[in-house]
């Protein structure tokens, strides 16, 4: 049993208290009828049901990342028994924990996937004498003796990592017979898609067993020109990602809301300063406006923060503060939305009606305004989200990013974009990045397109 | 219309006040010109003579925004918002840390831009809105159904990725095209195919959602239903009727982005070392010259309200129905 002191970083309380929030609202939301009808419409979409599997799966490697702590390290002493409990000075997440045996095996630089030699040749000291040759790796395949079998190890392994999905995949199969044909007894229509989510699972599963098999002993998808994992870069840049997409969201949900509302519904002074704000923010080009601020906020940083802790405390500032930025010159489109809508929405019957009756402003807007501005909320949110994602690799690449000591897509791309010149190329960096980018944005995508057409109310019944 | 385009240039003016007001409270309130100057000497052995004399030499040794010692309008003209915000006005745009006069690299970097921007804008048109059509006369089958989901699977990819991926495949693999660089005249043309290529691949997949969404907005109008009571056939609708009205609100869109053409795009320019004010702008912000990205900022904000004022004017132009008052 590994022990530690838990040392939660400010972003991990953040991005926790946002999910327990947003899944409690989910399942409160749930027990109304009209709310599970919408969310049955979503789901009925194959597309859209393979996208919400994988970004709950990229929620919850997030997750996983964002519980950090310091583990325990015992200090040898004369006496075991009062050795003093030491607690680390770094930082290491629980998904760190679970990929120990990818983060900890570094070798010297470049290595193709699943190699068992390094990149370049070496200068090789051996028994009879010295040549130049590509040296063995000290971690990747190291339990191979002869190279010459290490297909053979790939193909057991593969196929035992197979085998092993399987025997998960067939309780879950059983499941999933059970729930389609109780779903085809239930009158509810449309059908939830089960067989996507089956699916999807079964993909999962399948390639997490075979990864599973393969990344330990061997750098699946190859090193990097430090030696690190390049597997492990890129599940780890997963929350980088993921913190800036929603932590923005966060932050510019509230202008959205409330000035957006408020200039839709009162009209008048309000509603000019609000047009005159967002004119004037978005007429500054976005990404130099963002360059704009991260450049004086960093300087101001460097200038006056000299004793913020560790390395890790002060990417994770950096990163709050970007998304400050973000979120500040973020809200503009969406409060456009709002605006518009609620300029539509205060002219109808049940608001005069309400207005007549004397109930508040505030009230109203709380009560009568706001539930119908939630689709609008939610696929913009969503929509947003993608861009977030990103937004981040170009803001990275131009310098105005997360710190480059941080893990992220857009830092992995940035050092490895040089590399498509070496000879061999050097692929599987860039290729894992963009991957792993690309599956995100486009699963957020494909589901603020199920979302957009069940929730609104003008698209119903055209397709 | 002319007093409607006077109020239209007296309202942009508090706008461009404003964004003065933002980048000159970033990048003079949040840093201090002592920030900056120890920036620029470094942190050791600094003596507070050599930062005073760093601000004079930058014409940064003022108040901010009010002068107390100085008389009459001097009070106000003698301060760094004056003398550093307030001339971009005048498009006077200064000097760069090093010293080159930014109105004139301004003037030089805006005719590869466009070089890029220009053929881009047209080709994309041209080509995103025959792609959309096509898929509007399909709509409801499965080739609108796989071509809105390439759209989306192409609209999720990385801007960056397109371009590393063309520069790999022109550029080295098939050796049609230089990987980057620019020349002037026409001998420049090869180092301008793979960047406009690129851009249009990498515009494909939002500009023809966005399209066809515009198209099926208009497909459902009572005018698209009497052609066909007509007995209009599906491409007489398509092409007489509907890609007329259509034409309203693509064309307005494309209006509004027309100005800030002049500004390039950042990292198309600066991956393909196009000598472009996208690739300027970058250069500065990694330099941390202030200077050139306030320029910028004022600059982008100056074409944006020009675009939002020729939008206005193009609806006049377009739409029979409009008049400005």
């Amino acid at each position: 049993m590994i022990s530690g002191q838990l040392a939660l970083l400010i972003s991990d309380y953040l991005i926790w208290s946002l999910t327990l929030i947003g899944g409690a609202t989910l399942i409160l939301g749930l027990r109304n009828r009209l709310q599970r009808e919408r969310w049955r419409m979503i789901l009925s979409r194959p597309p859209a049901m393979t996208a919400f599997i994988l970004l709950l799966v990229y929620l919850l490697i997030a997750l996983l990342d964002s519980t950090h702590f310091r583990p325990l390290e015992i200090t040898q002493t004369a006496d075991p028994a009062t050795s003093p409990k030491q607690f680390g000075t770094t930082e290491i997440s629980l998904l760190d924990l679970l990929l120990n045996r990818i983060r900890l095996t570094d070798e010297r630089s470049y290595s193709a996937p699943l190699a068992l030699h390094g990149y370049s040749k070496e200068q090789l000291v051996t028994a009879t004498g010295n040549r130049r040759d590509y040296p063995r790796l000290k971690y990747g395949g190291a339990h191979i003796t002869d190279p010459a079998n290490r297909n053979r190890d790939l193909l057991t392994r593969g196929s035992r990592g197979f085998g092993i999905a399987l025997l998960i995949l067939l309780p879950v199969f059983l499941l999933y017979r059970l729930i389609v044909r109780a779903s085809r007894l239930s009158e509810n229509n449309p059908r939830i898609a089960w067989t996507a989510a089956f699916a999807t699972l079964a993909g999962l599963v399948i390639i997490g067993a075979v990864g599973d098999q393969l990344a330990g002993p061997y750098h699946l998808l190859g090193t990097d020109k430090v030696g690190q994992d390049v597997l492990y870069l890129g599940l780890k840049s997963i929350r980088t990602g993921m913190l800036i997409g929603v932590l923005t969201l966060l932050v510019m949900l509230p202008f959205a809301l409330i000035l957006g509302t408020a200039a839709g519904y009162f009209g008048g002074r309000i509603d000019d300063a609000v047009q005159y704000l967002y004119t004037t923010l978005s007429s500054i080009p976005g990404v130099l406006l963002i360059a704009a601020a991260v450049l004086s906020v960093n300087l101001y940083l460097d200038q006056n923060l000299t004793e913020v802790a560790s390395l890790q405390q002060r990417a994770d500032l950096r990163l709050l503060l970007l998304t400050a930025i973000l979120g500040l010159t973020g809200w503009i489109g969406l409060c456009r939305l709002l605006r518009a809508e609620s300029l539509k929405l205060r002219e109808l019957d049940y608001v005069t009606a309400a207005r007549a009756f004397g109930v508040a402003d505030v009230r109203i807007l709380i009560r009568h305004l706001l539930p119908n501005l939630g689709h609008l909320v939610l696929i913009t949110v969503v929509i947003d989200f993608s861009g977030l994602v990103l937004a981040e690799a170009v803001l990275s690449y131009v310098g105005v990013g997360v710190d480059p000591s941080m893990i992220s897509w857009g830092n992995m791309i940035n050092s490895a974009r040089l590399e498509l010149a070496r000879e061999p190329l050097v692929w599987w960096s860039l290729a894992t990045a963009f991957a792993l980018m690309f599956t995100l944005v486009l699963c957020a995508n494909l589901f603020a397109d199920a979302v957009r057409d069940a929730l609104d109310p003008r698209l119903r019944g055209r397709q | 219309m002319t007093a409607y385009l006077l109020r239209r240039l007296l309202y942009s003016a508090p706008i461009l006040l404003g964004v003065n007001l933002i980048t000159f409270s970033l990048f003079f309130i949040v840093n201090s010109p002592d920030d900056m100057a120890h920036k620029h000497l470094g942190d050791k052995r600094v003596t507070t003579e050599m930062v005073e004399k760093w601000k004079q030499d930058h014409g940064y040794d003022r108040p901010l925004i009010y002068a107390d010692d100085r008389r009459g309008i001097a009070r106000f003209s003698d301060t760094l918002f004056a003398r550093h915000s307030l001339r971009l006005f005048l498009l006077d745009f200064g000097r760069a840390d090093d010293g080159r006069d930014i109105g004139a690299d301004i003037r030089q970097r805006m005719g590869p831009s466009l070089a890029i921007a220009i053929p881009h804008l047209l080709i994309g048109l041209l080509i995103y809105i025959t792609v959309s059509l096509i898929l509007t006369f399909f709509r409801a089958t499965y080739i609108d159904f796989i071509g809105v989901f390439t759209a989306v699977a192409l609209m999720s990819i990385s801007a960056m990725f397109y371009i590393i991926a063309g520069q790999f495949l022109l550029g080295k693999l098939l050796h049609l095209t230089p990987i980057s660089g620019y020349l002037g005249g026409l001998d420049g043309f090869r180092f301008l195919v793979t960047p406009v290529l690129v851009g249009l691949i990498a515009g494909l997949g939002s500009s023809v959602r966005w399209y066809r969404t515009l198209f099926l907005e208009e497909i459902e109008k009572d005018y698209i239903r009497s052609a066909r009571a007509r007995g209009l056939g599906e491409s007489g609708v398509l092409f007489r009727h509907l890609l007329r009205n259509a034409l309203i609100p693509i064309l307005t869109g494309v209006v509004v982005i027309i100005p800030t053409l002049f500004m390039g795009s950042l990292i198309t320019e600066s991956f393909f070392s196009i000598p472009g004010l996208g690739s300027y702008t970058i250069d500065a912000i990694q330099a941390q010259d202030f200077a050139i990205v306030r320029a910028m900022v004022f600059l982008g904000a100056l074409l944006y309200i020009g675009g939002l004022i020729l939008t206005d004017l193009s609806y006049v132009l377009v739409d029979p129905r409009v008049r400005l008052e």
